[in-house]
């Protein structure tokens, strides 16, 4: 009898080596599939990185050495001014003069001006980060072809420059100050109005809201719903009631200020709070469910009411995931790019943002428009500033983390 | 003493403030409806303008009065499809290789790694799609096929974008079924490919298609990637090479620009947004109505 039962078992110990083989081909592929991704994310940062540095060759318009025999960072103000009422016509240094006087302009300053308006450097080519390191002469022997006049020099596109100067049409001298406040202003009215109103929301529907009450139901339905919507959908509708409906609060004319439209932060932090306010409540609403019922109870046994037990127990032990929670709502509207275009963030302003009611630009508005010139130079700066943009994302979520793992351990 | 319950003016307010609070939500989806509702109705009584048009012509040209939708709603559906050949089988497999395959150290260190892909913003997708893909694509089918903006590159990074989030549910609904199937599975012989393809992945099933809905709805609404990349005209299309604007990527460009406000042109964006908004609702509602129906519930 044991003769039969193991009479064929060549053939099926082959078809079972068959099968493990095959087994071993699809891990295989299962775990190629994850590669990919991440694979796709390194390449993706290596080839921001790659733009963010390089050899750049540009041309002044006028040679510094004509102006002076010495460098010019070591001339007095008074030689700068001097250069400087040579070499601009009246109507400029009238202009000038009115911004701010000339002689009351500190030596950096005239110098920076010195630069910007007469000697005029121009980017005529610039080049990414991998061949500047490799292929470094070659890229010295097609300037010097090419564009005679230029100098080449190393560049980090992202210094200390660009974070502190605003907005240019010329590459080489645009920043992202601007837009770093407008950015951080907006985020500001975001968590003002939709932290408040989702935690609220995340309270009604966990704690008093009764399951079987429809229109309960019906809002909880709702919110998933919300939460799916294109964030463009979020931005026509920013449009229609902040700007134009509403357009008299945003814009400040009711309180008597000089606006004609109502595109402005207010507009912008408060479409930006309806667009994660969904998430923040999906997150919240989490996180109050976990609170044990036996916390409640024991409230209650105590004397408690509702709102007592919400406020002095509910909350405070659900408290660490609701603030991860609005952490990364957070992280997702600094990077939103499509609502700030419909409810209209500038994309050239100079002054930063004084308040509410002014008009302002946003990081991921100024990579957009950046990203969208023909000229190169424009994608190195794009770069930098997604850089920057990722730095901040990434610390955002570094306190979430580092948040989570501190209250969670206080709590057991 | 009276022990009867107290009515405390106190909580009553409280209790009215939040469930304002909770309604707020309803007002917006409210607003979301009577805005686009409106401004669509305005759209279509306008004389240039007809319903019928609207939805079966094909070409886009609001300056000479042509609304033919179809051609930005193709051009939309190229780049979901593109999106979607990347993320669904990549995809799936992530998930399932995570859910079944990977050790507690790999998936500590996987997991996390797709969730920083999940979180890079969508103008720095659309960034790369310009940067990287295009000249990708130029360099592999020749520069003189592949304009320099084209569909396939926007659906190609919209896939790799889409594809945490389509991994991250998937593998949310393969961990949902019970140890015990796979354990009689092993029982009987199976191998670990076997058990997991003809067992695991079945009774997962419907949340697997859900995750496959919910990623074609966001492939549906993306705006930026296609801003950048796909081009800024409207063209009717099944050419991947070529440049076509989609339904997102016009309201992007209309709404950036200088239009005024009450033309037919502008109004047009309202129209579109209805509609962009009906096509995700209807995939969401679909999603969980899928869910709902086959889900398998274990004790």
């Amino acid at each position: 009898m044991n003769s039969e039962l193991f009479s064929d078992q060549s053939a099926r110990s082959e078809k079972l080596a068959a099968r493990h083989r095959t087994g071993k081909g699809w891990q295989r592929m299962f775990f190629a599939s994850t590669l990919i991704a991440i694979v796709a994310l390194t390449v993706l940062l290596l080839s921001i990185l790659n733009q963010t540095a390089g050899l750049v060759a540009s041309e002044n318009k006028v040679d510094p050495a004509a102006l002076s025999a010495q460098p010019l960072e070591e001339l007095s103000s008074s030689q700068l001014i001097t250069i400087l009422q040579d070499n601009l016509t009246k109507l400029r240094l009238r202009a000038m003069e009115r911004e701010k006087s000339l002689a009351e302009r500190s030596q950096a300053d005239l110098y920076d001006q010195v630069i910007e308006r007469v000697v005029q450097p121009q980017i005529v080519a610039s080049y990414h980060l991998l061949p500047s390191v490799t292929n470094r002469q070659a890229i010295l022997d097609e300037v010097s072809r090419q564009y005679p006049e230029a100098h080449v020099k190393f560049k980090f596109w992202l210094n200390a420059d660009f974070l502190t100067s605003s907005m240019s049409s010329n590459a080489e001298l645009a920043g992202v100050r601007t837009a770093l406040f407008g950015s951080l202003y907006m985020i500001l009215i975001t968590i003002l109005f939709a932290f408040p109103i989702g935690v609220g929301a995340a309270i009604y529907l966990e704690e008093y809201a009764s399951n079987t009450s429809r229109i309960n139901r019906f809002i909880q339905t709702n919110i998933d719903n919300l939460a799916g919507v294109p964030s463009i959908v979020y931005g026509i509708l920013g449009l229609a009631i902040f700007v134009r409906a509403l357009g008299n609060i945003t814009s400040g004319a009711i309180f008597g200020l000089e606006n004609d439209n109502g595109r402005t932060l207010l507009s912008a932090g408060l479409t930006m709070a309806l667009l994660i306010l969904p998430i923040l409540i999906i997150n919240a609403q989490e996180a109050i469910r976990a609170v044990p019922g036996s916390l409640r109870q024991a409230a209650y046994g105590l004397g408690a009411t509702r709102w007592q037990t919400i406020w002095h127990h509910v909350l405070p032990y659900s408290l660490s995931g609701i603030l991860t929670g609005t952490i990364l709502a957070v992280s997702r509207a600094i990077g939103e790019t499509a609502p700030l275009i419909i409810v209209g963030a500038s994309t050239f302003i100079t002054q930063d943002p004084t308040g509410p009611f002014s008009r302002f630009t946003a990081l991921p508005i100024q990579i957009y428009n950046w990203t969208t010139r023909p000229q190169d130079q424009f994608r190195n700066i794009a770069a930098a500033a997604i850089i920057v943009l990722l730095i901040a994302l990434l610390s955002l979520n570094a306190a979430a983390i580092l948040l989570r793992n501190r209250f969670s351990r206080r709590s057991t | 003493m009276n022990l009867r319950k107290r009515r405390r003016l106190g909580e009553s307010i409280i209790q009215g403030f939040l469930f304002v609070c909770g309604a707020i939500s309803i007002l917006t989806t409210l607003g979301i409806v009577y805005e686009l509702g409106k401004e669509s109705l305005l759209f279509f009584s306008s004389p240039e303008v007809s319903l019928l048009d609207f939805l079966t012509k094909t070409t886009w040209q609001p300056a000479i009065g042509q609304f033919g939708v179809l051609s930005l709603v193709n051009s939309t559906l190229m780049t979901t499809f593109f999106a979607m050949l990347i993320a669904l089988p990549l995809g799936l497999g992530a998930a399932i290789y995570l859910s079944e395959y990977a050790t507690p150290r790999t998936r500590a260190v996987l997991k996390p790694t797709l969730e920083i892909l999940a979180g890079v913003p969508t103008v720095v997708c659309g960034y790369f799609a310009l940067t990287f893909m295009t000249p990708l694509l130029r360099a592999i089918f020749g520069a003189q096929n592949v304009q320099i903006y084209n569909t396939l590159s926007a659906g190609l990074v919209m896939g790799i974008m889409i594809l945490p989030l389509v991994s991250s549910m998937s593998e949310d609904a393969l961990n949902a079924v019970p140890r015990s199937l796979r354990e009689a599975a092993f029982g009987l012989g199976a191998t670990r490919l076997e058990t997991t393809v003809r067992v695991v992945v079945p009774a997962a099933l419907s949340g697997i298609i859900a995750a496959f809905i919910i990623g074609i709805s966001r492939a549906v609404g993306e705006t930026m990637i296609v801003a950048v990349a796909a081009g800024s005209g409207p063209r009717f299309t099944f050419n991947p090479f070529l440049g076509a604007e989609t339904m997102t990527g016009y309201i992007a460009r209309i709404s950036g620009g200088d239009l005024a406000y009450d033309t037919p042109d502008y109004n047009s964006i309202f129209a579109i947004g209805l509609l962009l908004f009906l096509i995700t609702l209807g995939l969401n509602f679909l999603s969980r109505y899928l869910v709902r129906k086959y889900r398998e519930v274990y004790e």
